[in-house]
């Protein structure tokens, strides 16, 4: 069932860029693409636990900062070892300058 | 009496690792902005594509010494030229490479990381794993596959390592038993089993190569081949233990903080382009994001928080002599980092309880 919970204001994520939300004692990846486009996915890297809020976002992946694990953050799609698990994304809306994110 | 360390993968160190959350821990990070970390972390393919042009032709320049002027004596400025980029500078450019940083551009990564592996006789499947748990749990015994000093010293090894011979023992009989589809239970225990029939595969890889090298030897009743692929390995190698070394060596184990068992050391322009930069070793075990190009701003921006850096590796190798020779009696000894004022101390959070209000508890 959908669950959408506001996660920031647009202005709070440069482009090309990802911050961290944390919800219900769960942790998220806010993005912002260099076309200007919101995505999710969880917070921490699937192969050991590292905020991916601390990593790099070039084009559309996200590299871990722990390991320079890369995920397709549009997608979740692990890239390659060090990492080997496909990452969970969520839906994402933006509604009067808020992001919202669906966690359902 | 202390316990002698276990520093196999599976055994009773790597136990009391996880029972003790050393393993896969947290570790101690300098604050950096976001924006200033950003700024760092980016990627360019220009330093290193610059950097590998003169790589490869001073590998292939001094490659064409050797075959001109074999069998004379002018053949061995080439000899130590050419085996020191084959046998050492890989090194720094499989790790580089290794965590992407080396280019922007991941199949530059790949290509470079591929090819350095081979000169290192390292099976760049195996490796790129075993890294990742050094970064994870760097010095931590029974978790770290990479620990290059282990106590009490085997200073005879330590030394043979300078020859390649050592590790040209160990790196050969480990591709052919990988080759043959055996992983040992340290390799298993940190390449995860959906990766591990890759490293069988880029065992053979390499096998063929070397065999390949072998038969042009035979068939043109020439030493040239092997002098340029493979045994290189050895008689270059001497520059990236050199360096290498000073990474950890003689540093506290079983912390969770860079700054207390890695080493920075500053080097001369030569070194560090062999090297890479890896010389700011804490700044790349803290934050393994930042390219080398870029870690001689780090080392500016974080100073204040690190240990005083080594001025050079010299003075290094005299500070860890004694410790070393210590540590052949008592294995626990080490060298201890002193954190200048300005840093934050180690385990800041014990610093910070409020002893006063809990003790009123």
């Amino acid at each position: 069932m959908a669950e959408w919970v506001e996660a920031c204001e647009v202005d709070d994520v440069d482009e090309e860029d990802v911050i961290r939300f944390d919800h219900g004692g769960r942790t998220f990846a806010i993005y912002r693409s260099p076309d200007d486009a919101f995505f999710a996915t969880d917070g921490y890297c699937t192969h050991e636990k590292a905020h991916l809020a601390d990593g790099l976002v070039m084009d559309d992946i996200i590299e871990c900062p722990k390991h320079n694990g890369r995920f397709n953050y549009k997608t979740g799609e692990a890239k390659g070892a060090p990492v080997c698990v496909n990452l969970k994304t969520y839906p994402v809306r933006v509604e009067a300058g808020k992001v919202m994110i669906d966690i359902g | 009496m202390a316990k002698k360390r276990d520093y196999s993968l599976v055994g009773e160190s790597t136990r009391r690792a996880i029972e003790t959350g050393l393993a896969s821990a947290e570790w101690y990070h300098t604050d950096v902005p976001r924006k200033t970390m950003k700024e760092l972390m980016q990627r360019s393919d220009g330093p290193a594509i610059r950097d590998t042009i003169i790589w490869i032709s001073a590998i292939l320049g001094s490659a064409a010494g050797i075959v001109w002027f074999w069998g004379t004596w002018w053949v061995v400025p080439f000899l130590f030229v050419y085996g020191v980029l084959y046998g050492s500078s890989s090194d720094s450019r499989w790790h580089e490479c290794g965590h992407g940083t080396a280019f922007r551009t991941r199949w530059m990564n790949d290509v470079v990381y591929h090819i350095a592996s081979f000169m290192l006789m390292r099976n760049p499947v195996q490796w790129r794993w075993s890294h990742a748990r050094h970064h994870t749990d760097t010095i931590i015994v029974g978790r770290d596959a990479e620990i290059a000093v282990m106590r009490p010293p085997d200073l005879i090894k330590a030394a043979l390592a300078f020859t390649g011979i050592l590790d040209f023992r160990y790196s050969l009989p480990t591709l052919v038993r990988q080759a043959f589809g055996t992983l040992s239970d340290d390799e298993k225990s940190y390449i995860p089993e959906m990766e591990q029939h890759k490293a069988v595969i880029a065992a053979r890889c390499h096998m063929v190569v070397y065999a390949a090298t072998i038969a042009v030897a035979i068939a043109l009743r020439s030493w040239i081949p092997l002098v340029l692929i493979g045994v290189p390995r050895l008689y270059g190698t001497w520059h990236m233990v050199l360096t290498g070394l000073l990474q950890h060596i003689g540093l506290a184990d079983n912390v969770t903080d860079h700054r207390l068992n890695t080493r920075t050391v500053y080097m001369n322009p030569i070194s560090r382009f062999i090297y890479w930069n890896m010389n700011y070793h804490v700044e790349h075990h803290m934050f393994p994001m930042v390219p080398y190009h870029a870690l001689p701003k780090l080392h500016e921006l974080i100073k204040h928080d690190l240990p005083v850096a080594n001025p050079s590796m010299w003075h290094a190798y005299r500070e860890v002599w004694p410790v070393l020779l210590r540590q052949l009696k008592y294995e626990d000894y080490y060298l201890k980092r002193e954190l200048p004022p300005t840093a934050k101390p180690y385990r800041g959070e014990f610093h910070d309880l409020d002893i006063t209000a809990a003790a009123a508890e």
